[in-house]
């Protein structure tokens, strides 16, 4: 387990990147740092790797204070975005250098070496070095040496980032893989949402050295606690309209929803994720549905995202394939009810 | 944040640690380069000598040592020398010359370049001795291979024309600075300009003066401040001609070495190398001005 | 460009190579007939053949004894650069010091300003007075001095261009800042330390005027002071020795220039001779 109390890191110029955070990671959890750059998340694993000394606070892992320790008494492995493979060294000796550091024999190590090798399918590879490899190959080496010194901890920084799109998919699942095989604690800096979504048990979302949402990816993505991270998550940007709520009805963008119970009067921010609306050219029998001219039609493969101009608004729907109206018709958006969020002065005020 | 967004670690080499390492290096610059430095300015106001009663108990004789350089007949000839020296073999010979190799070899392949730059490289790096002893031999008044090729047998090259001598012997030398430098430099004139202007009908001075020049403008101005720093204070002359005869080719580092070492005044010679110093700081001054005006840095 | 402008272009750039070929070969061509020549005259002439000449080296009482003393002072200067200047550029490289942009440029500005000619008269009086004439250790002090700034600069450059998730790799994994130098951080630098020996070598190998002034007793001079005493000092030059001696005293600082040059494809660019 890994539990940081009050942790500040400030940079001389004033510049705090971590700023008073308390978190709990539990063991074995797969745990993702969630952020746009400059966020403070590479400089919170760098912290919890021992990379850098906290301003204040309190770092323990496994129940150990660490915070004075050096990075090499944490018992941590750390994979960093460009993989730091030493390229004066071949796979076999890159994998086995925590072992040499801890004086195991090298008959030893370079057993242990092949052993990880063969798990992570690099065993023809024990020859080359870090140069002769592909970038797929030298993530995969990277993964093995952190492997072959049985951490208490994994620390990635931004693991995936280095390779291209395909290749990142595979990545990805083979990653997810070997960290349920391996049970190991994991906390990995993305600033990706889709690969903290898909690989995370949970995910923390920060902004300016802060946590500002803590959950599950479900949690994350479907109730975001903050417009920020409703803008953050999700492939298509969550639509986000000013609206008033007054009388027991929320008017917003030329229409009239229901109001949910304990949503007081005022101004309102509706939020509503293109996938949670259904697309309609015929007038809908139901109340609150928005009504609009279909202006744009991007096609997403097996879907398409029509942009809608509603009364003073654009409003953007994900509609299956084959279901796109043209461009110029009219149609009403109906969301789905439950699914659209309400925000007042920043913060989840509930759902309609 | 991206790697390089995070500030350099400071944990492994802390403050007091990295004073550790950069102090044995600063201890010997500050022992062997910057307290000579200060030191010629104090010793350049005594009369130090190295023998006899001034070099047991040197006296502080002011401004004299100046005073007397400024109205000493071979001092002043010493200087124009210098002069001569610098503006003919360097920025007239170097740079001139060293523009014209790299211009014409600019877009030619194979043996020829190779060895044109080989032999012209092979020039600058040979010790200094072995090329001075070259020299001599070249232009030996009795054997000498100049002689046999023009057919002046007797003729003493290094004793009637002592300057002309150093001078193309520098320009032979130190050639290959500028010819690297310029060569490197015409790599980055666009082509498609070049060939723009030939299209257009410019003549190839018109080239040189419309599209090359603005493009190596600062390569030109590094390359002078340079190859003038070096050549004012270039001591190889001394091993081809001592500034014989009769001091007709002493240019200043021999000077200094003739009254200082082999006349022992070692106050008064102390006294004009602060003058070299000086003029040292100016050109050194205004090359790092460029660089930094540049962007670039480049040890010199 | 008419047939006949094109043509004499042609002409007129062949011209000035073969002139150029000759200004730049006619001086050397000494160099690579007399020493194998067995009646070595002043004059180039196509050599008769002998090796000769490379035995009467033996019989110099100081032409040997002289490379040896080149290569301990140029060993023992770039062994001295090559460790102060790696030390100093690691921690400018890696750790915040304040000022140090203006320290290196300061150091550089130093080495360009205080040449040899303009420090002879101090660094003459240093070595008197701290007994440092006729010693190896004064000749090797004097020039590291010189050297070390553009050391430490190019070193640096290095350094910077290494990433420092290596090192911060090895420590994670519990490397001591010991184990990080040796196991990581020579190892990837080593290529520059490599062009910082040989250009230390080269540069006390060429050195004259340092060791002239510093070095009284003969049996310490180097090459560079020995040759030019071969020919300068006392009656008719022998020929014989010095066309060997010269040919021998100048190879290594070619094969060291090739060595560079091929396997870093490092140019000997700004100075990075003197």
């Amino acid at each position: 387990m890994i539990a940081l109390r009050g942790l500040t890191k400030e940079f001389p110029g004033g510049v705090r990147a971590v700023d008073a955070l308390d978190l709990e990671i539990g063991d074995g959890e797969f745990f993702a740092l969630l952020g746009p750059s400059g966020c403070g998340k590479t400089t919170l694993l760098r912290t919890i790797a021992g990379l850098e000394t906290p301003t204040s606070g309190r770092i323990e892992i496994g129940g150990v204070d660490v915070t004075g320790s050096p990075p090499g008494r944490r018992d941590v492995a750390m994979v960093f975005q460009d993989y730091a493979l030493f390229p004066h060294m071949d796979v076999t000796a890159n994998i086995a250098y925590p072992l040499r550091i801890r004086k195991v024999p090298r008959a030893e190590r370079t057993a242990k070496a092949a052993e990880t090798a063969s798990r992570l399918s690099l065993s023809e590879l024990l020859d080359r070095r870090p140069a002769q490899l592909s970038g797929g190959q030298q993530q995969r080496v990277a993964l093995a040496r952190a492997v072959a010194c049985r951490p208490k901890a994994f620390l990635f920084d931004e693991p995936l980032s280095n390779l291209d799109a395909r290749l990142r998919l595979e990545a990805r699942t083979f990653l997810k893989r070997l960290q349920r095989e391996l049970g190991v604690t994991t906390v990995f800096v993305t600033h990706d949402q889709s690969e903290a979504l898909a690989l995370a048990d949970r995910i923390a979302v920060m902004s300016a050295g802060r946590i500002t949402q803590l959950g599950t990816p479900s949690e994350v993505f479907r109730r975001p606690a903050t417009t920020f991270v409703a803008s953050f998550i999700g492939s298509t940007p969550m639509n986000l309209l000013p609206g008033v709520a007054e009388d027991g009805v929320l008017r917003v963008g030329g229409a009239e929803l229901p109001l949910p119970d304990g949503v007081p009067d005022g101004e309102i921010l509706y939020g509503l994720r293109p996938e949670y609306a259904d697309l309609t050219t015929r007038e809908p029998r139901e109340k609150g549905a928005f009504r609009g001219k279909v202006a744009v039609v991007e096609n997403l493969g097996t879907a398409h995202l029509v942009t809608l101009e509603c009364t003073g608004h654009l409003l953007q729907v994900v509609v299956p394939e084959g279901a796109e109206p043209p461009p110029g018709t009219a149609a009403w958006a109906v969301p789905r009810p439950g699914r659209a969020l309400l925000y007042r002065d920043d913060a989840l005020v509930g759902d309609a | 944040m991206s790697p390089a967004e995070v500030p350099r670690s400071a944990a492994m080499v802390s403050g007091k640690h990295s004073l550790g390492f950069v102090v044995p290096a600063l201890v010997l610059i500050g022992v062997f380069l910057v307290f000579p430095a200060l030191w010629t300015v104090y010793l350049g106001l005594t009369d130090h000598r190295l023998t006899g009663l001034a070099a047991a108990d040197p006296q502080v004789v002011g401004a004299a040592n100046y005073a007397e350089a400024l109205g000493d007949e071979r001092f002043r000839t010493s200087l124009w020398l210098t002069v001569q020296f610098v503006l003919g073999s360097a920025v007239l010979g170097q740079a001139v010359l060293g523009f014209a190799i790299a211009w014409v070899l600019r877009d030619r392949r194979g043996p020829l370049k190779s060895v044109t730059e080989g032999l012209v490289l092979l020039a600058w790096i040979l010790p200094s001795s072995v090329v001075a002893f070259l020299w001599i031999a070249l232009l030996d008044r009795d054997g000498g291979t100049l002689n046999a090729i023009l057919h002046t047998p007797g003729f003493a090259w290094l004793l009637d024309h002592p300057m002309m001598s150093i001078i193309v012997f520098n320009v032979w030398r130190g050639t290959a600075f500028s010819m690297m430098l310029y060569g490197a430099a015409l790599e980055n004139v666009p082509p498609s300009q070049l060939e723009t202007a030939r299209l257009a009908g410019a003549s190839t001075l018109q080239q040189l003066r419309d599209v090359v020049f603005p493009h190596i403008k600062g390569h030109v101005l590094t390359n002078l401040l340079l190859i003038t720093l070096w050549t004012f204070n270039d001591f190889t002359a001394f091993q081809l001609t001592a500034g014989g005869p009769e001091g007709r080719s002493e240019i200043l580092p021999v000077y200094i070495y003739n009254v200082a070492m082999s006349g022992g005044r070692l106050g008064f010679g102390a006294a004009v190398s602060f003058l070299v110093l000086v003029v040292n700081l100016v050109l050194a001054f205004a090359y790092l001005r460029l660089l930094r005006s540049r962007g670039e840095v480049r040890p010199s | 460009m008419t047939p006949v402008r094109h043509a004499l272009g042609t002409i007129g750039r062949a011209a000035f190579l073969a002139l150029v070929l000759g200004f730049f070969a006619l001086p050397l061509l000494w160099l690579a007939s007399a020493p194998f020549d067995a009646h070595p005259s002043i004059t180039t002439s196509v050599p008769e053949f002998t090796l000769a000449n490379f035995r009467a080296l033996l019989d110099n009482p100081y032409a040997l004894g002289s490379l040896r003393n080149s290569l301990i002072q140029a060993c023992g200067s770039a062994a001295l650069v090559v460790t102060l200047a790696a030390l100093a550029a690691y921690a400018l490289s890696r750790a915040r010091v304040p000022g140090r942009d203006a320290l290196l440029y300061v150091l550089l500005l130093l080495s360009s300003v205080v040449t040899g000619t303009a420090a002879m008269v101090p660094l003459f009086e240093l070595a008197t007075r701290l007994n440092l004439i006729d010693t190896h250790l004064g000749v090797v002090l004097t020039l590291s001095g010189g050297l070390l700034p553009a050391a430490i600069f190019i070193l640096k450059d290095f350094m910077d261009a290494t990433p420092t998730s290596y090192e911060e790799s090895a420590r994670v994994f519990g490397a001591s800042a010991g184990q990080v130098l040796r196991h990581v951080v020579i190892p990837l630098v080593r290529p520059g330390l490599a062009t910082i020996a040989v250009w230390a070598v080269a540069n006390v190998w060429g050195s004259f005027l340092q060791p002239f002034i510093l070095l009284r007793d003969p049996d310490k001079a180097p090459g560079a002071v020995i040759l030019y005493t071969l020919y300068t000092e006392g009656g008719a030059p022998r020929l014989d020795v010095i066309s060997a001696f010269s040919l021998l005293y100048s190879l290594p600082v070619v094969v060291m220039y090739v060595f560079v040059s091929r396997r870093y494809g490092f140019r000997f660019h700004g100075g990075i001779k003197r």
